[in-house]
């Protein structure tokens, strides 16, 4: 028999630590740290809206680029937000999730050989979509003495005359750094000089939790026609399970993104589209009402691990705390897999996003307060109970 | 400021004064500092327990009691509100605008306590017109909170 698989595929690594998932996953009694979703329900005013487009009947497709109301809302949203002014009609592109936006951008911009630079630790899919587009992943290593922010040298040492997209996934999971304006500069300044485009991954953009709210690379000047921006509902609120994310940028790349949607996709939900449109006109006040309890369980976190002696910066984005555990003379599967195995906390080992979460556990907040105290007492006690035995 | 901190105990009354300075921010003398404050000027009018009697098998009646009344010359309602607020099986007096004037929460021990003191205590005074008292048959949702037990986590428990 023939073998039915594509070569190109096959050779895609399923991610490394699946085999760890599946173990947490099958733990009933495990307490886990290690969700990359908000633990708070969609408001219900959202979900009051998706229940009644159902009841309406509202069950047929929308057009492909999506709901015309809620691309319009959409446009207001990011302008209002993070002042970048789009064109409902030709520049937004209702997607199911980011993640489909991400792919679909590469797919639209990619030709065999076009290198696609991805800074790492980050979202597991970048590298995996790049390869699916016929592109060659580039990865930079983030450093923690940087707080894993993107540096213009970094970018520039990662550039050939190959390069054509540059990933920006900040806010970060896992990590949780973000990029000031300053930093956003620096790396537009090299994108200009080298022509390159950028796929800004901004889906934890309402998550930040410094002085200065989230800066979007293409509200910077000369940045808008290079940027793909990829946003969506699953973070700010609460809407993982709709399924609803969007990209947004020139019309000439968003008009080829919007051909393979069509093909592939046909539109995203409607019911969701119903939902979202109600969350961007009267969902401001929950954003911020669940913004501030992160905030809270942030800072209570990074005070707790500072407090156990574990190298951690702050982090000022997303809902992850990403504490270093290299002292240990562990690598971080096995340091998760023994947190796991004797105190039956679960995190995610720095590893399974990439290059630099060597030496790193993700531990993510999107637990009630109650519940991260009780995980960090098993984990500060497993931790305290390794320096015994090391004699540290 | 204020406002993050009575957010946060709205909530959560028992937290521990450290935990709270960890979580806003600030340090806990701050945090001390601005809780006396706020009893003192009646801000805060007390800690309480919500508490769902229905579990504990200890018999408890509470009724809505609607009120219609004659304010009195030169105090308003006010005067009628303090003569019905001073029994203390009375748990919650609110003015009410709308077909009625006061809105009047009573908790007893059976419904006989509960129309005893309707007609005995609440119904002779002077300026009260008419009443009309609706018990409440279950308690759904309470302070904010949802008195039927949790859903658990239905998340995976790991994702990237």
């Amino acid at each position: 028999m023939r073998n039915p698989l594509s070569r190109r595929i096959a050779e895609i690594e399923p991610s490394g630590i699946r085999k760890f998932f599946d173990v947490v996953n099958e733990m009933e009694e495990a307490i886990s740290l290690g969700v990359g979703e908000p633990d708070f329900d969609t408001p219900w005013h959202i979900r009051d809206e998706g229940i009644y487009s159902l009841e309406k009947g509202r069950t047929f497709y929308t057009s492909n680029a999506g709901l015309k109301e809620l691309k319009v809302e959409i446009a207001k949203y990011l302008d209002r937000k993070f002042h970048i002014a789009y064109d409902y009609e030709h520049e937004i592109l209702i997607t199911v999730g980011g993640s489909e936006a991400i792919d679909i951008a590469m797919r639209a911009m990619l030709d065999p050989g076009d290198e696609v630079i991805i800074p790492q630790p980050s979202f597991v899919c970048y590298a995996p979509c790049a390869v699916l587009a016929n592109g060659t992943p580039v990865i930079i290593e983030l450093k923690a003495e940087n707080e894993f922010r993107l540096t213009a040298e970094e970018l520039k040492a990662a550039i050939t005359p190959k390069s054509k997209l540059l990933v920006l996934p900040f806010p970060n999971n896992p990590t949780g750094s973000i990029m000031s304006r300053e930093d956003l500069e620096e790396i537009a300044r090299v994108v200009r000089e080298y022509d390159l485009y950028v796929l800004s991954d901004e889906i934890y953009a309402e998550l930040t939790y410094g002085k200065e709210p989230h800066v979007s690379i293409a509200s910077l000047p000369g940045m808008r026609e290079r940027t793909i921006v990829i946003n969506g509902f699953s973070k700010a609120y609460a809407m993982t399970g709709w399924r609803l994310g969007y990209a947004c940028g020139p019309r000439i790349i968003v008009e080829q993104m919007l051909k393979i949607h069509q093909f592939a996709i046909m539109c995203a939900p409607t019911t969701s589209q119903y939902a979202a449109v109600e969350a961007l006109r009267n969902g401001d006040d929950d954003v911020v009402r669940m913004r501030d309890e992160y905030d809270g369980r942030r800072r209570y976190l990074l005070h707790r691990f500072r407090k156990m002696g574990l190298e951690c910066f702050e982090p000022y984005g997303a809902f992850y705390m990403f504490p270093c555990i290299a002292e240990f003379g562990m690598t971080s599967e096995e340091f998760a897999e023994k947190l796991l195995e004797t105190e039956k906390v679960a995190v995610v080992p720095g590893t399974a996003f990439g290059l630099g979460g060597e030496g790193f556990i993700r531990v993510s907040y999107a637990y009630s307060l109650e519940d991260l105290k009780k995980a960090l007492e098993r984990i500060e006690r497993f931790v305290n109970c390794l320096r015994k035995k090391d004699g540290v | 400021m204020r406002e993050k901190m009575l957010t946060f105990i709205e909530k959560n009354s028992r937290i521990d004064l450290k935990e709270l300075a960890i979580v806003l921010g600030v340090d806990v003398a701050t945090v001390m500092n601005e809780l006396e404050a706020m009893e003192a000027e009646h801000v805060i009018c007390g800690y309480h327990t919500l508490i769902n009697w229905d579990k504990t098998g200890i018999e408890k009646v509470t009724a809505m009691i609607e009120v219609r009344v004659t304010p009195q010359r030169g105090m308003g309602f006010d005067k009628v509100a303090e003569r019905i607020y001073n029994y203390p099986e009375v748990e919650s007096v609110y003015l009410i605008s709308g077909g009625f004037d006061f809105m009047v929460i009573l908790e007893g021990k059976t419904l006989r306590e509960v129309s005893q003191f309707v007609s005995e205590k609440l119904s002779p005074l002077d300026s009260v017109l008419s009443t009309k008292t609706n018990f409440i048959l279950k308690k759904y949702k309470d302070h904010g909170t949802v008195m039927a037990e949790p859903g658990r986590d239905e998340r995976m428990k790991i994702t990237p």
